[in-house]
């Protein structure tokens, strides 16, 4: 019992920093209707910003904790919004595919870009400290702060997230134009302006997520954002992609069965067995676990 | 960068020359290769091995050189990519007519350059590769460290004997044929010696989650834990093996050993033990000699294991070109194989039948943030 409770916060955990991540894809999606594979890459300049900040802030405090957190959230929000001016906005009136090759050109170029010399460099490095650490027994089970900073952040940062989409003007628009841009734009929405705040606001969580998961894991490198990008990836199509609350449970899903294969004897499957599920829940629920709603609005 | 293309110009001024005055050059010095990371991902392990391998060539001409002549390195970087090392192989003897070749440290790398070296019939000597597979590729290959089963061997008794654990967990890396390897030999002694597995858990090279292994490891009550990975991994599963509340004893191999432990690592890796090839605090004679001259020659910076075995690899094969009296291939390749007892900074090496060189491993353990000698243990 005690594994399984413990098992259950090391998967949440995970999980939450995929829920961050997917709903930088899922924002994008329901808005623009492409896949922006750059997004895992932004996480990685999160992490990287964070690492550069956290040299200038007092190590374990949770104000400097904060201010790297924030920074680093500030630097990718304008990086999202400038990869979008420069490298999607000029194809929009294209086909989708333009887009989509564009942006794996994106994310090779983040990728590559990073690994020279002069920028980050190839080698892994390590991420400080930045928020205090300690850890709580409840039981025999064990919350790291790292583990809880990661749950708590989420759960602020979704539930701010619900409230801007539903409750402000901007986020009425970001609804609207999902629904249909054209008439979005008729009834004096300026898309331009609502595109670039959904880039600001889903690069602003991908770097908070790099931030989280370099916390916890702190080794970081060009290349860390690739994996956990595909993962959140299919978080956010098991949820239901275009579907905020649905990328949230993807994640929280995938974080905790991935843990649980991981801890048993069969962990070298784990990402075989996480795609089973997803498959089979495609197979009976094609819109994801969430999407009805999106499946109607369309 | 700009140090590295001068070598680099270097290099090809002096391949330039020597091709257009082949055979002057070949009667005023001898050629030697060596390949190295130099640059990319395992450009730390590369740089150690070059500058001691340099260094023992520099000492070796400094004293008259041998057979009359000067040793001249020709030092190639593969840039850790896969397949370089193998175009370089052709192309330092082809072209560069090397004696012998020195290299490399990883045991990938060396597994490309060993097939080469031997359809040529030139003697390569790796410095620090401890996959047994690597010298099984012919009888012109050799190594002058030791192998991952002994490392293994190692590991278990010190885990017995020192540590006092009979209940141990293991975590592997499935995709590492270096972890795989070393983590075989480890429980297959352990086992032997009245020890129990009690659980072994497994990863996939590129993770950096490692909560669920872990949890599942603090679940089967161990003594200590056996982690054969390379130093990132380490480094991270401490981490989190400690933020889980685990404080039995971590313990690896050689693939620890790198400033990148301490520095990913922190306070999570005090206390935790490795095997490594040597210590630059052994206190013998050869080691406090070589570490005083290492540091003279590079500006003060201590040798690690690597920058030991590479300067062994130039000093076993400089000896063997004095006791062989040439550098014809035959004779060169008997004389490395006849190696006994050589007082190399690493320990006395001798070369066995299989070409590798059986010698005592050092324990290291992390003392407030340094890495501590503790002791050393024979074959």
């Amino acid at each position: 019992m005690v594994e399984f409770l413990q098992q259950v916060i090391n998967g949440v955990s995970l999980g939450a920093i995929y829920a961050l991540l997917a709903l930088g894809y899922t924002m994008v999606y329901g808005v623009l209707r492409f896949i922006n594979f750059a997004h895992c890459d932004v996480f990685m300049i999160g992490a990287f910003a964070g690492m550069y900040i956290g040299r200038h802030v007092p190590e374990e405090t949770v104000w400097g904790g904060l201010t790297v957190l924030a920074g680093a959230m500030l630097i990718c929000a304008v990086l999202g919004i400038v990869i979008e001016r420069l490298a999607y906005r000029p194809l929009r009136s294209g086909p989708t595919l333009n887009v989509l090759i564009t942006a794996i050109g994106v994310s090779l170029f983040l990728e590559y870009g990073a690994q020279d010399e002069h920028v980050f460099g190839q080698r892994p490095q390590a991420f400080p400290q930045i928020f205090p650490n300690t850890s709580f027994q409840l039981g025999d089970v064990r919350l790291s702060s790292n583990q809880l900073i990661v749950i708590v952040v989420t759960v602020i940062l979704l539930v701010g997230l619900r409230l801007f989409v539903m409750r402000t003007r901007l986020g009425t628009a970001m609804r609207a134009l999902s629904f249909n841009p054209k008439a979005a734009q008729l009834v004096g929405v300026n898309n331009n302006v609502v595109i670039s705040a959904t880039f600001g606001l889903g690069s602003a969580l991908a770097g908070a997520g790099g931030i989280l998961y370099a916390m916890n894991y702190p080794s970081i490198e060009p290349f860390m954002g690739v994996m956990p990008g595909l993962k959140a990836f299919v978080a956010a199509v098991l949820g239901g992609i275009g579907n905020i609350p649905g990328a949230a449970l993807g994640g929280l899903l995938l974080g905790v069965v991935e843990t649980f294969v991981n801890g048993s004897d069969y962990s070298t499957y784990k990402d075989a067995i996480a795609f089973a599920i997803l498959i089979l829940i495609l197979l009976f629920r094609p819109a994801g676990l969430l999407g009805r709603s999106t499946v109607e609005k369309v | 960068m700009t140090t590295l293309s001068l070598r680099g110009l270097a290099v090809l001024t002096f391949v330039s020359l020597a091709f257009f005055s082949n055979a002057r050059a070949d009667d005023d010095t001898i050629h030697v290769g060596e390949i190295a990371s130099l640059t990319g991902k395992e450009a730390t392990f590369g740089h150690s091995s070059h500058e001691g391998t340099l260094l023992a060539i520099e000492e070796i001409n400094a004293a008259g050189g041998v057979l009359g002549k000067k040793i001249e390195l020709i030092t190639e970087d593969n840039a850790t990519k896969p397949g370089e090392s193998a175009t370089i192989a052709k192309k330092l003897i082809s072209r560069d007519k090397v004696v012998a070749i020195l290299g490399e440290v990883a045991s990938s790398r060396s597994l490309e350059i060993a097939p080469i070296a031997q359809a040529y019939k030139v003697p390569m000597i790796s410095p620090a590769s401890t996959n047994p597979t690597v010298t099984e590729k012919g009888n012109y290959i050799f190594r002058v460290c030791f192998i991952d089963p002994f490392q293994g061997t190692v590991m278990a008794k010190f885990a017995k004997q020192t540590l006092k654990a009979t209940r141990v967990g293991v975590l592997t890396s499935v995709s590492s044929a270096y972890s795989v390897g070393l983590s075989k030999y480890f429980k297959e002694t352990f086992a032997k010696n009245g020890g129990t597995i009690a659980i072994e858990q497994k990863f996939s090279e590129g993770e950096k989650d490692f909560n669920a292994q872990l949890t599942a490891i603090k679940a089967a009550d161990v003594q200590a834990i056996f982690v054969p990975t390379y130093y990132t991994e380490a480094a991270l599963i401490a981490k989190q093996a400690r933020d889980l509340g685990i404080t039995v004893p971590l313990f690896g191999g050689d693939g620890w050993e790198a400033p990148e432990l301490l520095e990913i690592g922190g306070s999570a890796i005090e206390g935790l033990y490795y095997s490594t090839h040597y210590s630059p605090q052994a206190d013998t004679p050869e080691v406090k000699g070589f570490v005083e001259r290492f540091r003279k020659r590079w500006n003060g910076e201590t040798p690690d294991a690597m920058a030991a075995l590479g300067y062994d690899s130039a000093r076993v094969l400089a000896d063997a070109i004095k006791r062989a009296g040439t550098t014809k291939n035959t004779k060169l390749r008997d004389a490395i194989a006849h190696t006994k007892d050589f007082p190399g900074v690493t320990g006395k090496t001798t070369i066995d039948e299989h070409r590798n060189a059986s010698k005592a491993a050092a324990i290291v353990t992390v003392h407030n943030g340094q890495f501590k000698f503790v002791q050393t243990v024979s074959p």
